[in-house]
């Protein structure tokens, strides 16, 4: 790296020396408790489209706090989370567009 | 770039960052994203491939769900202790930073362990792909072997997107391996190519997939001659990025591909 990489890696190792341990232990216990939640719901007889939507919730407020706390973005700089976010967004949203409209067609249709 | 030049508290002057961080970092997270559009592509793939079958299978015995929730727990524990790694990195810690990545590259281990078990299980009692071969003097169950027949998009899109991530994870333990212990760790890597490599029948996926272990002892023996270097605090927490994505890939696969596939 050259002196300018440094100085910017210094800074951001310098904020980064502040993070409370205990929190991550928090981020932790949290992320095992709503694994635990999701094992308990598979065993409840759900509808699977229920399931399926309370799962898929439960997974984004995993991935919100690993992606927050453990990948640290939720203290970047305010720029570089909106980018990254929205950018990836994006792209899974015209996944959706493109693949659901016809799996939508098959579940009202049936399968021929 | 631009002629300012902003000072801090550190006593170093440069340029400022349009991001805010070092290079490095925002080439891994652009990496990540786009890795991210490839497993989208997959879950879509097998969602898709879920709705548009009649009779999708739901062959995981509780079994099955509690192998898969020891796995996640050592995917969540990893994470933990790879965010301590990169807390000792940033205080200058080189002790606690390498037990801390060994103890990561335990957890990731025992994730792919666990995972491998699982895969051979299924395997054996027939929910297997064209490509693996029989496993010899193992009947397998008629209810997989069904499976295997009539929705061969499940044992399909199964093992491409569980293979995805256990390859991932894979080279992950690698990753960590080379920032943690750098050339050290090229003699155990080949050790564990030819653990891995003698230790498994010949019938199993994982005896040759085994030899990924070798091409990538390989490459990084040329990146580590090329380029000889001792890791920072910024290579940890780039490294740490990686395993952290790796575990939210899985936060996804656990509930979509086994809880959603359970048998009750």
């Amino acid at each position: 790296m050259d002196a300018t990489q440094i100085a910017i890696a210094e800074r951001v190792a310098e904020e980064q020396r502040h993070h409370k341990k205990a929190q991550f232990f928090w981020v932790w216990g949290a992320l095992l408790v709503i694994t635990a939640i999701e094992v308990y719901l598979t065993y409840q007889n759900m509808q699977p489209a229920k399931m399926l939507a309370i799962l898929m919730g439960l997974s984004l407020i995993k991935a919100a706090l690993i992606i927050g706390f453990f990948m640290h973005l939720r203290y970047e700089i305010s720029r570089m989370k909106w980018i990254t976010m929205c950018s990836v967004v994006a792209c899974l949203i015209l996944m959706t567009i493109f693949f659901f409209p016809d799996a939508h067609r098959i579940i009202t249709l049936g399968v021929k | 770039m631009a002629d300012t030049v902003v000072s801090h508290d550190i006593p170093s002057v440069y340029e400022p960052s349009l991001f805010g961080t070092y290079s490095k970092k925002i080439g891994m997270w652009l990496f990540l994203m786009s890795d991210s559009l490839t497993f989208g592509a997959l879950l879509y793939a097998y969602s898709y491939g879920r709705i548009s079958t009649a009779g999708w299978p739901t062959p995981f015995h509780s079994t099955s769900i509690v192998n898969a929730t020891i796995m996640t727990a050592f995917l969540l524990t990893s994470s933990l202790t790879m965010v301590l790694a990169v807390r000792a990195s940033v205080q200058k810690d080189a002790k606690s930073q390498t037990l801390w990545l060994l103890a990561t590259m335990a957890c990731g281990a025992a994730f792919v362990v666990l995972h491998g078990r699982e895969w051979s299980n299924l395997i054996a009692e027939g929910l297997t792909l064209p490509m693996f071969p029989a496993v010899p003097g193992h009947e397998a169950s008629p209810e997989f072997a069904n499976v295997a027949k009539t929705v061969p998009q499940f044992p399909s899109t199964f093992f491409t997107l569980t293979g995805m991530h256990m390859l991932h994870v894979t080279l992950g333990i690698v990753y960590l391996g080379v920032v943690a212990l750098r050339r050290k760790f090229i003699p155990i890597l080949l050790a564990l190519w030819l653990i891995a490599w003698l230790a498994t029948p010949s019938y199993s996926p994982f005896h040759y997939g085994a030899h990924v272990l070798l091409v990538v002892a390989v490459v990084i023996s040329i990146i580590l001659w090329l380029k000889p270097k001792v890791y920072d605090s910024s290579d940890v927490e780039v490294a740490g990025l990686y395993w952290h994505f790796v575990d939210l890939v899985w936060m996804f696969i656990f509930p979509l591909v086994y809880l959603m596939s359970a048998r009750i």
